[in-house]
């Protein structure tokens, strides 16, 4: 199976991935990758950087067997950036569209980086796409197990607003709870994973939570997004839809009855 | 690609309108319009983050109407044209990368479009505008007044692929959402300028004098020495003026003869865009004057801008309502000519620009 991976829910990113969609046990090729570091230029570099994954796209695009979107939580525009270039791409390519929490990305830096102790090659890929095919996962073949990452572990991203974006995980990377938006003051007594804890890692602290400096500065990648997408797929699992995942309501607010000047 | 009549996929995402048409040349295949504008009537006007969400969700429908309609093929087309501003930052986001994955995923090329030369675009559409016999052309000497929700301008069109430049504008409030502000403190529903429209055809317009934005003589000025706004507008003192003038009826008691306020009111923006407007066409050698956006569909503007015009021999032209409005055949239509006079498409670098200046036809 061929993917095409995208996701914009806090930095850019795209990556093509193959894998045996049968055997749970089977490594994922990552064949090119690529992801900026900022994340405010999604408008500008995610179109070239899809483009740039492909040989043709035109020919390569319809031969694909799917694409999986990241559908956030993550600042809303550039998150709809990727969402509408993924839905796009898949009615002109006609392409089976699929969308994956974009948390799911950090669980897997998280689950796969403890294990082989790489938490700094895991996923916060910067500059130009990457042509050079990686073999990841291919975890314990056999077992078809998920790494262990000792315990429950939370992954968080910065929400603004002095709020992350949070979920809870088990140490196979099953999602315990969330995701979910909030002041990082909420999470207690829990290892914290992603550029969330970074950002708030004095409060995480205080609250009893271990932040690790290798991946206190992770943001999810379209790289690990596809490694979990495929792993659901050799499993089974159903991905789900695109509907974007705001857990925030618009910030409109219906207009109160006007003051009568009597 | 057919550089002579090509076929040109327009879309449209700047404000609350998600468009997509399809325009062969000159001729208009489809124009496919969802709007979100329901979802904005309990906030009395665009929320522009409830606007992009219902960009997103709309997109592929849309599209997939709008080749319906047309009776066409993605592969068919020769290239794609996308509003690129002005307009709101998040809702072109959405439309531009839909544009931009269209175009990367057909490798056809794409036009990153001036949305107000677009407005202008759309007369290149209706025969009874630029007639075949004139091979296809828009009128010399052209001008355009526009009036919506979200801009107010008059514009000089030299060349439509080449050469465009703003004359005048508001530098406050469009006209079209002073309606809706108005339309608000008078208890009327949303969208504001069809209620004040109708309500204003039992008022007198002449019952409340309230005030013509930036007509004194210092912001004036004279033929030769022009003042620093002889072609713009203002609306936000207008809509403070109403605002007092109803209070003032309330703090006495009275009865707020609304028909008259809106009258007066509508009476008040009206004058000040047609005269300016004419003003502007006399003093640039306009002769012919294209009015678009949605606040053509008032009726006491096509009325004024009618007389106006045809007292200083001026040719208005009204192109049908759901070619002024937003939508993605004026986008396809102009993405049309840039393709006809052989301009370079864009790089599928560029970025949305909220405030893209009228003298950048496209990116
Ligand atoms: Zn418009």
């Amino acid at each position: 199976m061929r993917i095409l991976t995208i996701d914009t829910s806090a930095v850019a990113s795209a990556a093509l991935l193959s894998f045996d969609a049968d055997d749970p046990a089977a490594p994922t090729l990552v064949e090119a990758e690529f992801a900026t570091a900022d994340t405010r230029s999604h408008a500008e570099v995610l179109a070239p950087g899809v483009l740039s994954l492909f040989a043709d796209p035109v020919t390569e695009g319809p031969a694909l067997d799917a694409i999986v979107v990241g559908v956030g939580p993550g600042p809303f525009t550039g998150l709809r950036s990727g969402i509408a270039m993924a839905r796009t791409l898949a009615f002109a390519w006609k392409v089976p569209l699929h969308g994956l929490m974009s948390l799911e990305a950090l669980a897997w830096d998280v689950l796969s980086g403890l294990r082989s102790g790489t938490c700094q090659d895991a996923g916060t890929g910067s500059g130009p796409a990457s042509a050079v095919p990686r073999i990841v996962g291919g975890h314990d073949a056999g077992a078809g197990l998920p790494p262990s990452a000792g315990g429950d572990f939370v992954v968080a991203t910065d929400a603004r607003r002095n709020e992350v974006y949070w979920a809870r995980y088990s140490a196979v990377g099953e999602l315990l709870e969330g995701p979910v938006v909030g002041a990082a003051a909420a999470i207690q007594g829990i290892p914290v994973h992603g550029a969330g804890a970074g950002l708030y890692a004095r409060e995480l602290a205080a609250n009893g939570c271990a932040v690790d400096p290798a991946t206190a500065g992770l943001q999810p990648t379209a790289r690990s997004l596809g490694i979990m997408a495929a792993r659901k797929i050799q499993r089974g699992q159903t991905v789900g839809d695109t509907a974007p995942l705001y857990l925030r309501e618009s910030d409109a607010k219906v207009p109160g009855p006007r003051k009568r000047a009597l | 690609m057919s550089q002579a009549n090509p076929l040109i996929l327009g879309i449209e995402s700047s404000c609350d309108e998600t468009g997509v048409g399809l325009v062969r040349g000159t001729e208009l295949l489809a124009n496919t319009v969802s709007s979100s504008m329901e979802e904005h009537v309990r906030f009395g006007g665009v929320i522009p983050e409830i606007a992009s969400r219902a960009h997103l969700d709309a997109f592929v429908p849309t599209l997939e109407q709008a080749l319906a309609d047309a009776g066409v093929d993605l592969d068919d087309v020769d290239a794609i044209a996308v509003t690129s501003g002005p307009g709101l930052a998040g809702a072109l986001m959405v439309g531009v990368s839909a544009a931009k994955a269209l175009a990367l995923a057909t490798g056809k090329p794409l036009y990153a479009i001036n949305h107000l030369v677009a407005h202008v675009g759309v007369g290149l559409l209706e025969e009874s505008i630029a007639p075949a016999s004139h091979a296809e052309a828009l009128p010399e000497d052209l001008g355009a007044l526009l009036v919506s929700g979200g801009h107010t301008e008059i514009l000089r069109v030299r060349s439509i692929a080449q050469d465009v430049e703003l004359l005048g504008a508001t530098i406050d409030d469009a006209a079209g959402e002073a309606f809706d502000k108005v339309a608000r403190l008078l208890g009327l529903a949303y969208p504001g300028g069809p209620a004040i429209d109708k309500l204003a055809r039992d008022g007198n317009a002449r019952a409340i004098r309230f005030p013509r934005g930036l007509t004194v003589p210092k912001y004036m000025g004279t033929v030769d020495a022009p003042g620093p706004h002889r072609y713009d507008f203002s609306f936000s003192g207008l809509k403070t003026a109403v605002a007092r003038c109803v209070e003032g009826y309330e703090a006495r008691g009275e009865t707020v003869p609304v028909a008259d306020v809106a009258a007066s009111f509508q009476e008040a923006v009206l004058d000040v865009i047609t005269a300016k407007a004419v003003l502007a066409c006399l003093e640039n050698g306009i002769t012919t004057l294209l009015l678009g956006g949605g606040v053509a569909a008032n009726s006491r503007l096509r009325e004024l801008a009618r007389e106006r015009t045809a007292a200083d021999g001026i040719t208005l032209l009204v192109p049908k309502l759901s070619l002024c409005t937003d939508n993605g055949a004026m986008v396809a239509a102009l993405g049309a000519q840039l393709v006809m006079k052989g301009v370079a498409p864009s790089d599928l670098a560029f970025a949305p620009d909220s405030s893209m200046p009228v003298s950048s036809i496209s990116l």
